[in-house]
């Protein structure tokens, strides 16, 4: 028996992870669950291949398939979508937001999804595009499991991501006070508090994260405009499973979903990949809705 | 010379039915201000009002002089006031130097670990406890964590809303010394309370609000004894 989809849920389990963060983070600050957070994968992915063909292609750092212009295109492409998430807090959820009823705000982000989704389909068509085109030599690393450069870039940059946010969360005071606003937004205005700034600083976060899961389903996949759709139900599943609020509990969420996929690829069949999501959703929301991660307590 | 003056204070949570109506109270550099009165009286969310939780819808708020009526709630703390809720007064999920850190995001960076420290010396019980989520304080911990987070702040006013609720009587009696501790420092501090006689033996001057607006003024020390305030107020409290 190979090993293979071990690796293989672990990468689209990093991927689920870091969308999954800003998931968690835009439900437990910003009391509403995004639906179009997936599109801001999509956007993501799509803004950095128009840099990288604004700065003339990519050419690669072998072994990897991509080249300093993609490095540079994820980080411009990562603050082109925490832009664009910040325009469309300021035009339509912040000012539904201030209505205090969540559910309009739910259904509105439906709608941002799909207009943003129409968007890209409009400007790039719907047909699948890749950064790069080369096929990569897997090299075999024990137990039957072969692995290739790209793949292991993009596991550490997950790692270099979940380690910097996980560190801004404890130890920095922005930190301190998403977490703080999380747990109980009228006493933290009470103890001075800028919401304006946390709600801010969640959005950058969870679409520049979005952005950098999108460019990297990218490299190792393909991208279309239906990507970040594609990965929004195993998000809310990684997101729940991992308890509401957690930055932790997500990746780990994620990462519990991505290799339960492979698995139920591997050992099922791949027409159950989907399913599997929704089956952990189901599960957790009925024996323990806060979570591995989450606390009774709010 | 006077901190804190509200000048007939109108608010309430909805548009039109006002729950202050037209209350006046003050108070001076180092005092201690009990504000009094019956279920309902509109006492905490007085105090809700000038701490910037409760719209106002008319009247003024003073403080320092400075006009600082309708200032945001999260901006009140700049302006050197500081408000310390009855419930839910502390984050349970943060520790207990992260509930004193937090508040410190109003401070230049430098001073946050030095305030951070000195509250712990002020505090010694938390400063064991630093790293224990704040959740796992006993109420009047919790209580202490909550004054601590508000003067790190270096406040000009202090106003707690029901310190005592939910505490035993000698948690209460340990809660208000250490009021009347932090008092002796020059700070002032804005009192409401249900536990009459424990707030008014540490209080100067105590107001008995009735319906939204202060039906009384006195000095603490002989309000207990006002028959005006049996009848307004206490006599049932008096007679048991």
């Amino acid at each position: 028996m190979s090993l293979q989809f071990l690796l293989d849920g672990v990468l689209s389990g990093s991927m689920i992870g870091l969308g999954a963060i800003g998931v968690t983070l835009t439900y437990s600050i910003l009391r509403f669950s995004n639906f179009a957070h997936g599109d801001f994968m999509a956007w993501g992915a799509y803004a950095a291949l128009a840099v990288v063909g604004a700065l003339g292609g990519s050419t690669a750092l072998k072994p990897l398939s991509f080249g300093l212009p993609l490095l540079v295109a994820l980080v411009v492409a990562m603050g082109l979508t925490a832009l664009l998430a910040l325009a469309l807090d300021w035009a339509l959820f912040a000012r539904l937001r201030a209505r205090g009823q969540s559910i309009i705000v739910v259904m509105a982000s439906f709608g941002a999804s799909m207009a943003l989704r129409s968007l890209l389909e409009f400007i790039f068509t719907s047909r699948p595009t890749y950064f790069s085109r080369a096929i990569q030599m897997a090299q075999p690393v024990g137990l039957g499991i072969k692995i290739t450069a790209d793949q292991v870039a993009l596991l550490i940059t997950t790692m270099v991501l979940v380690t910097a946010m996980a560190l801004f969360l404890a130890r920095s005071q922005r930190g301190r006070e998403m977490r703080a606003y999380s747990q109980n937004p009228a006493l933290a205005q009470v103890v001075g508090i800028d919401v304006s700034k946390v709600v801010r600083t969640t959005w950058i976060i969870g679409a520049a994260l979005a952005c950098a899961a999108g460019v990297m389903v990218g490299v190792l996949v393909q991208i279309r405009p239906l990507m970040g759709l594609s990965l929004l139900l195993p998000m809310f599943a990684a997101a729940i499973l991992g308890g509401i609020g957690s930055v932790t509990g997500a990746v780990l969420g994620g990462l519990i979903i991505g290799l339960s996929e492979a698995a139920a690829v591997q050992f099922i069949g791949g027409e159950w990949r989907a399913a599997v999501s929704f089956v952990i959703l189901m599960a957790v929301l009925l024996v323990r809705p806060m979570g591995l991660f989450g606390v009774a307590e709010r | 010379m006077r901190i804190l003056d509200v000048r007939g204070l109108v608010a309430g949570y909805e548009p039109g039915l006002a729950i202050v109506k037209g209350a006046s109270i003050h108070a001076d550099a180092g005092e201690i201000v009990v504000i009094l009165g019956p279920n309902g009286a509109g006492k905490s969310s007085l105090i809700k009002a000038i701490a910037g939780l409760v719209p106002v819808s008319g009247g003024q708020v003073m403080l320092d002089g400075r006009d600082i009526t309708g200032v945001p709630a999260h901006l009140m703390v700049r302006q050197g006031l500081a408000f310390v809720p009855q419930t839910e007064n502390i984050f349970p999920l943060l520790t207990v130097a992260e509930n004193l850190a937090v508040s410190g995001g109003v401070l230049p960076r430098a001073e946050v670990a030095g305030r951070v420290g000195e509250m712990f010396a002020m505090f010694p019980d938390l400063a064991r406890q630093s790293r224990l989520m704040a959740g796992s304080l006993s109420g009047g911990q919790r209580q202490m964590l909550a004054v601590a987070r508000a003067l790190l702040v270096r406040p000009r006013v202090l106003m707690l809303d029901e310190p005592s609720a939910g505490l035993s009587p000698i948690l209460v009696q340990q809660v208000f010394a250490r009021l009347a501790e932090i008092r002796q420092a020059g700070l002032t501090i804005v009192l409401v309370e249900q536990n009459a006689r424990a707030a008014l033996a540490i209080g100067d001057r105590a107001y008995v609000l009735v319906e939204g607006r202060e039906a009384h003024e006195g000095r603490a020390a002989t309000l207990w004894d006002d028959p005006i305030i049996a009848e307004l107020y206490l006599g049932q409290r008096r007679a048991s």
